[in-house]
């Protein structure tokens, strides 16, 4: 079971070459609204976490998610 | 605000205006046969429908359709599962699962209900569906509709939807994967021999959406599968009966019994009127028709390389194989808008697709070719083509 900073540090990196805006990275980043992910970016980013954790993330639970924390709790319960 | 949300289309439409061109909803005035009418004042040729085989003036579907409206009135009034089957749409069943080979066959009031419906009540909670990530609207709005777990899988990529079975480990047996034989905004086939085998490494059910490649593929014309010789594998089959066949409806079919079950959860075949009898006649006819002359399926493939081959020779971005539907590819909105208007004042009519109905952030003119062009016509699209380049229409990187 990877710890939740572990799963927080792997989405800032991920994050860091779509950070066009340079916001300062933390749990309550809003994925879209403070980094201006497009939808085909936001996919593109999702592909990135599913291939590290080799785990499929549904498109269902996206419209809960909208912070870098709130996706973190997500991918730990879908990679026990 | 409610209306927020709508702001964008709004603006684009005022823009469209402005600029005096209908790309979308374009009135047609009249129609002159199944391939030329009049559109918004312009005498065209009709390059942007699906009646890939060219039935919707064939005298025996007409026929069929005038003789069974005297029959059976202009419409059952209510749904299958009430006053609205009538003998007529019993027997399309029996006809379309028998030209399939299998033994059970659902018919819908649209193409779209039976994708949106089949997606939607297959999968429920605790299941997972799979599908291509260019998967059509009505296929999306059904999975959106069934609570199970939906995951993509990139377009036409047989190696991510294997890597996507095996992550889902026990669960694989209970998934639903997707795929659509002819993909319908760039006309590129599904690899369905990799997926079927796949499916046959991990479980789990296929459904093969054939509403662009009914008629156009396969020694039958069952289409994609039948061409990748995988029926076996395929679970369900959905299609449409408004391209090929020239009417309007749509249907499932399968070998599975459960089907006579499952038609009693599907919503979009319960609470909603059946066809008009005068369609399920011309369907019953055209679908006869295109059993029995498979020359329709010769006349619509060599119009699809003639037209692909004339596209590419004047080094326009077509995309990697002929097929009923050859889109050309543009990246820049105005550009395509113009040549939209252009092509319709040299006497042409094709569909302008823009994002998110595309794939990519692309834009398209989208053009599908019928057995009922002739090769002149063909030809005078490409003309069409060329006189847009050497006005210089095309971004100068796609007309080099």
């Amino acid at each position: 079971m990877t710890d939740y900073l572990e799963y927080l540090d792997f989405l800032y990196s991920a994050l860091e070459p779509l950070n066009r805006r340079n916001v300062a990275l933390s749990e309550s980043t809003h994925l879209v609204a403070d980094i201006g992910l497009s939808s085909l970016e936001v996919m593109e980013f999702i592909e990135k976490i599913e291939d590290h954790y080799d785990i499929s993330i549904p498109l269902n639970i996206l419209p809960d998610v909208n912070t870098i924390g709130e996706l973190a709790l997500k991918v730990g319960e879908l990679n026990p | 605000m409610l209306f927020d949300k709508f702001q964008t289309m709004a603006d684009f439409q005022a823009e469209l205006a402005e600029r005096d061109v209908v790309p979308f909803g374009a009135v047609t005035e009249q129609i002159l046969s199944p391939t030329e009418g009049v559109v918004e004042g312009h005498k065209v040729i009709l390059a942007g429908t699906n009646n890939y085989m060219g039935l919707s003036f064939d005298p025996r579907c007409i026929a069929a359709a005038q003789a069974a409206v005297a029959k059976w009135g202009t419409g059952t009034t209510g749904s299958r599962l009430a006053n609205g089957s009538f003998a007529e749409h019993e027997a399309l069943e029996q006809e379309i699962a028998r030209f399939y080979g299998v033994g059970h066959a659902i018919v819908f009031s649209t193409g779209y209900a039976a994708t949106m419906g089949m997606c939607s009540t297959l999968a429920g909670p605790g299941d997972v569906i799979l599908l291509d990530a260019d998967s059509h609207a009505s296929i999306y709005a059904g999975v959106k509709l069934s609570d199970a777990d939906i995951i993509r899988y990139k377009h036409n990529d047989p190696d991510d939807l294997a890597k996507r079975m095996r992550r889902l480990g026990d669960r694989a047996g209970q998934t639903l994967i997707i795929a659509e034989g002819i993909y319908s905004m760039l006309g590129d086939v599904a690899p369905l021999q990799e997926i079927a085998e796949v499916k046959r490494e991990y479980g789990g059910y296929l459904l093969v959406d054939e509403a662009h490649s009914m008629g156009v593929l396969g020694d039958t014309g069952r289409g994609a599968a039948q061409a990748a010789g995988v029926e076996d594998d395929v679970d369900f089959t959905v299609g449409t009966f408004s391209k090929s066949l020239g009417s309007i409806g749509g249907f499932c079919v399968s070998r599975h019994a459960e089907l006579e079950a499952i038609r009693f959860c599907i919503k979009a075949y319960i609470f909603t009127a059946s066809s008009s009898p005068s369609v399920i006649a011309s369907t019953r006819e055209a679908l006869r028709i295109i059993s029995s002359e498979p020359e329709r399926r010769q006349k619509v493939w060599d119009n699809a390389k003639r037209l692909y081959e004339g596209l590419k020779a004047l080094g326009l971005p077509v995309g990697p194989t002929a097929s009923p539907v050859v889109a050309v590819e543009m990246t820049d909105r105005s550009r395509t808008i113009d040549c939209w208007k252009a092509l319709m004042e040299a006497g042409v009519y094709v569909n302008l697709v823009i994002p998110p109905a595309s794939p990519s952030t692309n834009f398209l003119l989208r053009n599908s070719v019928s057995a009922a062009h002739s090769a002149e016509q063909i030809d005078a699209i490409i003309s069409a083509y060329a006189g847009l380049k050497e006005a210089g229409l095309f971004e100068p990187a796609q007309a080099a």
